[in-house]
């Protein structure tokens, strides 16, 4: 196989990653609104804790689009 | 409506022909402004530099500007406001012993705030899309806290990697693990803001290469992506600051509370 193909393979399974990305951040919102819907009343005191769990998951799946832009980009 | 056809035909064409005509990773490229050297060391004024220097400015413009007033204006609430948020956060993760780092703290969050904030703005740079930059703050915080930790706690700091509660068979395993995930620290920090901004970055001029690709008739789909796109990148950037700030604090915690 020509090394071109083999980086171009390599960094389209490297962006399998955003995958995983995108199953927490559903599941952090899903519960999230379960939770709130259940209990309205402490929803807003958990905005924060929200957002930090999606800038924690989005970052994850970010990390394999990193090593496929550095695939891509710099080898 | 010919002529239109015509130009996105034309456009299609300059894109196929060009192959890496949007190039989407050109908008990172640091270029030297002023040739600045001593002995071999390349001191150059880049345009990150000078974009670092912009956003010293402006947040320096919006915080300090203006006389304060018991009635504040529209600039001196959003310093307040600014300061009241990172205030209650840090209030929530450090407690009242953690006070004296609350400008090492606002400082931070302001810098990447702004950073990340400016970068949106269309022929803007934003230094946080390199990870030099931001593993420098994030080096920072990590020597920083660990500095605090020995010099509040002396090697009794050191406690922090034996977790209490443990069975002894499992302790050596486990020590390790602390130790490993202590120093990846400034790694996650530092890649987790670099990455966030340089992949939305990325994602933006990618989806404006199919807005001009796909020409006057195809093009609006992608354009409306991009709207959508670009409100999600700003939230981003207001979180990404935010989640900083609040690991910052997290850090800054084992060290001054041990837990």
């Amino acid at each position: 196989m020509e090394a071109e193909a083999a980086k171009l393979i390599g960094a389209g399974l490297a962006a399998i990653a955003l995958a995983g990305a995108g199953v927490g951040i559903g599941h952090i919102f899903g519960n999230y609104l379960a939770g709130a819907l259940r209990n309205p009343a402490a929803a807003q005191s958990q905005f924060p804790n929200l957002l930090l769990g999606f800038a924690l998951a989005e970052a994850t799946g970010l990390f394999g689009l990193v090593v496929a832009l550095i695939i891509l980009f710099v080898f | 409506m010919s002529s239109t056809e015509h130009n996105a035909a034309a456009a299609g064409a300059a894109q196929g022909e060009g192959g890496m005509a949007i190039d989407p990773m050109h908008q990172f490229e640091i270029k030297r402004l002023m040739d600045w050297k001593i002995g071999g060391l390349d001191i150059s004024f880049t345009n990150a530099s000078l974009w670092m220097v912009i956003i010293v400015c402006v947040v320096s413009l919006v915080l300090l500007a203006g006389s304060t007033k018991m009635v504040p204006g529209r600039l001196q609430s959003l310093g307040e406001l600014a300061y009241e948020f990172v205030s209650n956060m840090m209030r929530d993760i450090l407690g009242d012993s953690g006070r004296a780092f609350f400008p090492l703290v606002f400082t931070l969050f302001m810098f990447v705030l702004a950073a990340n904030m400016l970068g949106m703005l269309p022929y803007s740079f934003t230094v946080t899309s390199h990870i030099i930059v931001t593993f420098g703050l994030a080096a920072f915080v990590f020597i920083g806290a660990t500095v605090v930790g020995f010099a509040k706690h002396g090697t009794h700091y050191l406690k922090l990697f034996v977790p209490s509660g443990v069975p002894s068979i499992l302790l050596p395993l486990l020590v390790v693990i602390e130790v490993i995930s202590y120093f990846t620290r400034p790694i996650s920090l530092s890649v987790r803001l670099f990455a966030n901004m340089m992949a939305g970055h990325t994602m933006l001029k990618v989806f404006a290469g199919f807005v001009v690709g796909m020409g006057f008739l195809g093009g609006w789909l992608p354009l409306a992506m991009m709207v959508a796109l670009t409100g999600l990148e700003i939230l981003v950037a207001f979180l990404q600051a935010y989640v900083f700030a609040v690991l910052t604090c997290i850090y800054l915690n084992d060290a001054i509370n041990m837990h």
